[in-house]
């Protein structure tokens, strides 16, 4: 799958959930999956400080394909975050860096990453695509 | 908890005060428990802004035209209502700022001017962060030296630990009325008796207490009164900074432009008495005459009523909350206003707050902009209810409904 396959592969799982609850309920297990960054290895320069939820981000390249390990204190969070690794893992810098990234407001989770939310995650986004541009 | 029939009409006259309740939030009731952070607005409010910008727009205290002299008469008849309520000894001791963070800004920039180096400040350790940073750049800028007044474990300030700080080279004590992260209200009097038995002045942060409660200024003798009018039912943008005019005399402006001057000249500029002196630039017109509106909502109100109607709340709710598992509540204060901070085991504030925003409750999750008090309780945040005059029993029972939820979802 490409790009935006696999963000569209997300809207239909989305699509099926009837309320607020069955989605959440949905993130939250994703949260336990997320790739987590071993406790020591949570230096600072890694913490994406938000007034809310601490987020924890690192990116590695291997053979040209962007890899991301993220953890958050915050279980909603980490299951957002899961899902845009599920995207953008394995997948070119210039992809991610260039194509667009649309599935988080088509799910209905637009609102976690606005700037007042402050949990960290849009400035996630950010530094996962400057991490990328660093590498193209 | 007694729900009188004559009590709930009281209630529910009340509430239909405040168009926002009725709306609807993710397709349910809204249930708005962040009283703490600003309160709702009654029409009364709402409509004289309207009505400001459709009859009255002008600028004030230079016109000689009927708009400027009646927005004129309005922004000053705000501030005397507003001065009458508090019970302040002159009207010109009635500062409109931007709102609490603004008035603390100003004691520090100008007050700070008159401090030197070894000058002592004390706040205490439940301060929020608009009473602990101008403090800390004036002790970079000055060398005057920030002392911190420890608090116990339930939230109350060690008043022992205070009366030993106290000292002549204390020259000003900062401390909040009421917490906004604990409900914890502080011994006020106490505090500035002490603090003037040597020879200190003292800032009272006012931003929860204008809310809840009935404020003296004669009586309380402090020097300083901030507060911010969105706290109040009145707008944003618009609150309060009331000093001793004989103190105020004594500092010097803290911004200048217009309206704070009485001469200019390339040689020798001037400045316009009280309240203006501290009033540089075209003001908040609306705001302060909104806030003065606020204020005859606030006395159209029996406090007395209202008092025990936000007590009984906080105590139902802290019992309720008690019953659930894993719940810890931060603050246990003996003498507490209508503020509810806690946590439910390891859950994250931020999850809890997110669930219960998607059910229609308006909460606070986070660390309340008190960073240092999160540490001492060596917690990231909390979830905090807090209560107003329009907040019922039942609103809580759907509360707890929605909590145990939002708890299940998540373990």
């Amino acid at each position: 799958m490409n790009y935006s396959e696999k963000q569209n592969s997300i809207i239909e799982d989305f699509s099926m959930f009837e309320d607020w609850m069955e989605k959440y309920e949905f993130i939250i297990e994703l949260g336990k999956e997320v790739n987590l960054i071993p406790e020591q290895d949570k230096s600072d320069d890694l913490l994406i400080e938000g007034c809310q939820s601490r987020v924890w981000l690192k990116s590695e390249v291997n053979n040209g394909q962007m890899y991301y390990f993220a953890d958050s204190d915050a279980i909603i969070t980490k299951g957002i975050i899961s899902l845009l690794i599920k995207v953008m893992n394995g997948e070119t810098p210039s992809t991610i860096a260039k194509e667009n990234l649309f599935f988080i407001e088509k799910i209905g989770l637009q609102e976690h990453l606005s700037p007042t939310r402050a949990n960290g995650l849009l400035e996630m986004v950010k530094r996962m695509k400057m991490d990328a541009i660093k590498n193209i | 908890m007694k729900d009188t029939t004559e009590y709930k009409a009281s209630i529910e006259n009340i509430r239909s005060q405040f168009p926002i309740l009725s709306k609807k939030v993710n397709g349910r009731d809204l249930v708005y428990f962040d009283n703490a952070a600003t309160s709702q607005k009654p029409y009364t409010v709402i409509k004289r802004i309207d009505n400001y910008y459709k009859n009255e727009n002008a600028n004030i205290h230079r016109g000689v035209h009927y708009l400027s002299q009646k927005a004129t008469e309005d922004y000053e008849s705000a501030r005397n209502i507003i001065g009458t309520y508090l019970n302040a000894a002159d009207t010109s001791e009635i500062i409109f700022t931007k709102g609490t963070t603004d008035g603390i800004n100003l004691i520090a920039s100008s007050f700070g001017s008159m401090l030197n180096e070894g000058d002592e400040i004390l706040i205490s350790a439940m301060e929020h962060h608009s009473n602990i940073v101008p403090w800390q750049l004036l002790e970079t800028q000055r060398g005057i030296k920030l002392r911190i007044i420890p608090i116990h474990e339930n939230g109350e300030i060690d008043m022992d630990a205070y009366n030993e700080m106290l000292n002549s080279k204390t020259k000003l004590v900062s401390v909040t009325h009421i917490s906004n992260t604990l409900g914890s209200i502080n011994p006020i009097g106490e505090i500035i008796d002490k603090a003037h038995a040597v020879g200190a002045k003292v800032l009272i942060d006012g931003a929860q207490s204008i809310q809840h409660d009935q404020i003296d200024l004669m009586a309380l003798n402090c020097d300083f009164f901030v507060f911010s009018g969105h706290k109040v039912f009145g707008p944003t943008g618009i609150g309060v900074l009331y000093g001793k005019s004989e103190i105020l005399n004594l500092m010097p402006p803290y911004q200048g432009g217009g309206d704070m001057i009485e001469k200019v000249s390339f040689e020798k500029t001037t400045f316009n008495v009280l309240p203006f002196k501290f009033e540089a630039g075209t003001p908040n017109i609306v705001g302060g005459i909104a806030l003065g509106e606020a204020f005859n909502f606030l006395k159209s109100l029996n406090f007395n009523e209202l008092h025990k109607h936000e007590m009984n709340l906080l105590k139902y709710a802290e019992e309720e909350l008690n019953k659930l598992d894993n719940i810890r509540i931060i603050g246990t204060a003996k003498n507490k206003t209508s503020v509810i901070s806690f946590n439910v085991g390891e859950l994250h504030p931020f999850d809890i707050g997110t669930l219960l925003d998607k059910q229609g409750f308006a909460v606070r999750t986070g660390h309340h902009c008190t960073q240092p008090l999160m540490d001492f309780y060596k917690i990231p945040g909390t979830i905090r209810i807090s209560f107003s005059v329009y907040n019922t029993k039942q609103e809580i029972d759907l509360f707890l409904i929605a909590l145990k939820k939002a708890i299940d979802i998540l373990s």
